[in-house]
This record gives C-alpha cells, structure tokens and sequence, in this order.
C-alpha cells in the first residue's frame, strides 16, 4: 500500500522497457543491423587496401555509429506516446525527469551498448590495429551515451509528429557534431600510435554536461509535446 | 448532506488552434459526488478531461483541488488521481498482469495476489497471462480500468468508460464507481451514454 519512491520507480520502468525489448528483439536490432551495413560496405565500395582504410576508419565508424544512434531514438518515445503510457507517467506524481533518464538508460543498454561490444569487430574489419580497439570502444561508449541523452530531447520534442523522425535527425545532428568530430580525431590518433586522452576528455566532459540537461530539456518537451 | 468541495474547476477556456473548444466551464464536485460530462462527440469532453488532469493547459480559468490550485498541489493531487484515458496505455507485448505490475506501480507497491484478485474481480483473470495484443478492445478496457481500481486514488478521471464493453461487464462497472462513490471517492466521467448510480450523487454536465 505504500507509495512507491522515485528511485524504485525509475528502477520498475528500465525493468519494464528491458523486458519489452526482449520480447521485441527484432525491433532493436535495426540500428545494430544498420551500423554493420554500412561499416562492412566501405571495404567493399573502397578498395580493400589496409592502409586506405585505415585512414577512413574513424570517420566511418563514427558516422555510422551516428546515424544508427539517430534511428534508434526515434523508437525512444514513440510507442509510450502511441498507446498513452506517456501521458501515465507524467500523471504519476514521480519526477518525469528521472523516469526518462531511467527510459534513456534502457534505450542505450539496448542499442549504444551492442554498438560498443560489436565495434572492435567492425573496427578490425576496417584495418584498425588491436592496440586501437581500447580508444575505439571508451569513444563509442562515451559517445553513444550523449547520443542517446540528446535523442531523447528530440524524439521528446517530436511526440506526435508526422514524419517526426526526419525533424528528430535534424534536431539533433548539429548538437552531435562536436561528438562526431571528437571522437573521430580520438580513433585517429589511436590509429597513428599517439595518446588519445584529450579527445576522450572532451567526450566525457559532453557527456556530462548532456547528463546534467538532457533529462530536464527532454521532461519539459515532454509536458509541451502532449498538450 | 451537503459536503465541501474537494474538486474545483472555475471558468476554464480552452482554444484549440482557431476554434474555443471550452467556453467558460465551471464545476465543483465534493466527496461521494460524480460528474457525467456529455454532450455530442467532438464538443470537448476530452479536453475537459485532459485540462482537470493537468495534460492540457486552459487559456483561462483554474482547477482546484482541496482549495489549491492543482498545479501547485500537484504531488497530493496526482497521488489523489487515476486517469484512463481512451488509450489504454497497456503494452500489447506484455501481459495484462505486468501491464498493471508495471503502471500501477509506479505509483504504489502492489502485489500479484492484489492483481489476480482485480483481474478476477472484473472477468478478466483468463486473460492474466495473456499478452494484451491479443485481446479484445472490451477486454482491455477492463485490464485498464484495473489500473484505475488498483491506484486506490480518491478521483476517478475516466473517458467513456463504457466503451466497448458488453452489458454486464457495464453494470459491473457502474456497481464499482457506486461503491467508489460509496467510500467517499469522487469521478469524472465523459460518456455519451446515460449513467444511473445506486448509490452517490451524480451531476450532470451537458457541454455544447
């Protein structure tokens, strides 16, 4: 009979969002399906010279884990906003900004980390050395995170849109451009033997300035967008 | 027995886009009361709904609960609510018992054995396990007005209840919101339909 505190509550919605994805597999895969699409076909449009890959490496990792990040969140809100669960959640006297955090930590258990474990595959598969494959994966892991905080705000702000997705890419690409730019120059100079920590810094600082806004920008976008 | 109302609504206005879809509505609904909110389809009962709960804000005019604005009451006023919408707000991949373990609890604790009794309570205990894409609308309109009945909220919001449900699953339901009534509990009902209760006092709110 007792109320449930927020903390639990955030808890029972990633416990939720999990489950539904595990019934729902196919769904999540898509933007994993896709990040591999598009890594494995640059050897094959390029030519399957090494040391030419290698030189385009970090840009097509990055930019493919980018617009696989861009699809998934537009799965984020969208059947919680469908069926009325979402306007539930704002009606359920919890802080809505800690039950989309706990939202957007599902979402990236389900499609930033697979990216992150499947990336020193893609990444060898591109002709980047194994002394490389650390950096590749700290950079996805910090960057994929961002990406979902930010697709939240967009896919928050496109509730209920028509062809909603394509304004949710285009929302959040200039906010992702530093993301892109930095972690792309962090697998580069991973790739020449060089320390990486500056660009990861840079990473890790983005992360926590979208962790600290992200969740409000996209709970306030939230009570605009269901009006 | 005249009681102090607990839920106030003081010239509310809405505007959708060009057209004024509230014009001036006022209510006040004290413990054991119920307001059925009719009128033809596409008159804004919804949006009556929507502006009480706080998801629509009014151009104009205030709701008040307990003598605060619900806005600035707004944790003991939404501890105090259940909407049901006319979305379901059930996940067609999980089962209707996880569909309430999940909704309800969000807001309070609630055990498998509360569910299974509500479930059975409203005819629906067969469906328990089944996932909520397969079942029919009535039935999950009942799953959903589970939801409602678990939340043990003091006021009902709910938008045609009624809707697809089969005759005694109706008068069922009608027996609850009487027994709701009964306990002190206030609702706000939209439906087209008439509603007669047994017990408590229903107001009638014909909106043109």
């Amino acid at each position: 009979m007792s109320a449930t505190s927020s903390v639990a509550a955030g808890r029972l919605l990633f416990k939720r969002d999990l489950r539904l994805a595990l019934r729902r597999w196919d769904q999540v895969a898509d933007p994993l399906v896709f990040f591999l699409m598009v890594t494995t076909l640059f050897p094959l449009a390029l030519s399957p010279e090494l040391s030419r890959l290698r030189d385009v490496a970090p840009g097509v990792l990055w930019v493919a884990a980018l617009l696989s990040s861009l699809l998934a969140a537009d799965s984020l809100l969208k059947s919680d906003a469908q069926d009325g669960t979402l306007e539930q959640y704002v009606l359920s006297a919890q802080p809505l900004t800690l039950l989309l955090l706990a939202k957007t930590a599902a979402h990236w258990i389900l499609s930033g980390l697979p990216l992150v474990l499947i990336s020193p595959l893609v990444a060898a598969a591109l002709g980047v050395p194994v002394d490389a494959l650390g950096v590749v994966m700290m950079s996805l892991v910090l960057g994929t995170l961002t990406l979902s905080l930010m697709g939240a705000i967009g896919a928050a702000l496109t509730i209920g849109l028509r062809r909603g997705s394509l304004l949710l890419a285009l929302l959040v690409l200039p906010l992702a451009m530093p993301l892109l730019i930095f972690g792309a120059r962090a697998v580069e100079l991973a790739i020449a033997g060089e320390p990486a920590a500056g660009p990861l810094y840079l990473l890790a600082a983005l992360l926590v300035l979208t962790l600290t806004l992200a969740p409000l920008t996209a709970a306030a976008a939230v009570r605009i967008s269901i009006d | 027995m005249t009681t102090t109302p607990l839920l106030n609504a003081i010239n509310l206005h809405l505007w959708r886009g060009d057209r004024h879809v509230l014009r001036g509505v006022s209510f006040a609904l004290g413990a054991g009361e119920a307001l059925h909110v009719a009128g033809p389809n596409g008159v804004g009962k919804t949006s009556l709904l929507r502006v009480v709960c706080g998801l629509a804000q009014a151009e104009e005019g205030e709701v008040l609960w307990n003598g605060m604005s619900s806005g600035d009451a707004s944790t003991a006023f939404l501890d105090a609510l259940a909407y049901l919408a006319h979305d379901t707000a059930l996940k067609g991949d999980l089962t209707a018992s996880e569909n309430l373990y999940f909704s309800v609890g969000l807001k309070r604790s609630i055990t498998a054995t509360q569910i299974a009794a509500i479930l059975t309570e409203l005819g629906v205990a067969d469906c328990a396990d089944l996932p909520c894409r397969v079942l029919s609308a009535g039935q999950r309109r009942r799953v959903a007005l589970c939801r409602v009945l678990l939340s043990e909220a003091r006021l009902w919001v709910l938008d045609e209840p009624f809707t697809n449900l089969d005759a005694s699953s109706t008068a069922h339901v009608v027996e609850t919101l009487a027994q709701h009534l009964a306990q002190g509990g206030l609702a706000l009902i939209a439906a087209h339909q008439g509603l007669t209760l047994r017990a408590g006092k229903v107001k009638r709110l014909e909106l043109s």
